[in-house]
């Protein structure tokens, strides 16, 4: 069980990542005319035709920690849950979710929302609303179990 | 060369998702803690990469075509049904509770903490998982 970390708000930061993300979200359209949803990228990697850039998508994504290593000579700070069923619960519940909503956080959030599709802002606002309802339960209610 | 660029892509994602906070579980937790320990970042996240794709797209659209394939293949969906519903549901409740959606749980792999050695490989799971509900149940549901 953790305890809840404390982070800082990085305004500047965040937006200057939530820029790269964009811009890797216009490169993926403008070559290969795809949206960059996570989701569907990982299953097209393991299911569709086509899965060369899709799996080098992939890599990319799992090789970034060490570009960043290089550059900085250190891993990123993060805080993972050490509550390992909670953790395969989640990865299960995220996993199902999105393949069953067709979307995540980035085809309905980033390319949903640039797309102006309405269907993608009802699945933002609903993940948003039960994953803070989520938190509020088990930190609030329930009480630091995450 | 498609190779290539679908690996730069992942980078240049990977990297934001890292430089945003994004990749961090106790940040995405902290967001979703509206009424505890509150940090509005990843609003500045979500702001910053949908501006730029939403102008970005605009301009990828100008062209006949991709760069590296024949067509665009853009998905034409605009029906808001209980698999859209239900599956949104059900993934921000594992966002609550992981503080990972898909995109940071591939990034955060290589940092190796036990809490997403288990979580990758159980979302993998979940993505059969989901495609079998999506197209047996919930179809024959709705025929």
């Amino acid at each position: 069980m953790l305890p809840i970390t404390p982070t800082d708000f990085t305004p500047w930061a965040s937006l200057g990542g939530g820029i790269l993300i964009g811009v890797s979200t216009v490169m993926v359209m403008a070559l290969f005319g795809r949206l960059t949803g996570i989701i569907g990228i990982t299953a097209g990697a393991a299911l569709w035709e086509d899965r060369g850039w899709r799996i080098a998508f992939i890599i990319g994504l799992i090789a970034a920690p060490l570009l960043w290593l290089l550059a900085n000579g250190a891993m990123p700070q993060q805080t993972v849950s050490d509550n390992l069923p909670g953790m395969a619960i989640a990865g299960l519940l995220v996993g199902a979710g999105t393949a069953l909503g067709s979307g995540c956080t980035s085809g309905h959030g980033v390319c949903g929302l640039a797309r102006l599709s309405g269907r993608s802002l009802v699945a933002v606002n609903t993940f948003m609303v039960f994953a803070v309802a989520t938190v509020f339960i088990l930190r609030h209610v329930i009480g630091g179990a995450f | 060369m498609r190779i290539f660029f679908g690996f730069l892509s992942g980078l240049v994602f990977g990297i934001g998702l890292i430089v945003s906070g994004m990749a961090n579980p106790a940040k995405v937790l902290n967001f979703l803690d509206i009424f505890g320990a509150w940090d509005p970042s990843l609003a500045f996240v979500m702001g910053g990469a949908s501006v730029t794709a939403l102008v970005g797209y605009r301009l990828a659209w100008k062209q006949s075509a991709p760069l590296l394939l024949p067509s665009f293949d853009i998905p034409t969906a605009s029906d808001i049904d209980g698999k859209l519903l239900t599956g949104a549901a059900v993934f921000g409740i594992g966002w609550g509770i992981g503080g990972f959606c898909p995109g940071p749980a591939w990034t955060a792999l290589t940092i190796a903490a036990p809490g997403t050695l288990i979580f990758v490989p159980m979302m993998l799971i979940g993505i059969l998982l989901g495609r079998y509900l999506k197209f047996n149940t919930f179809a024959k549901r709705s025929a």
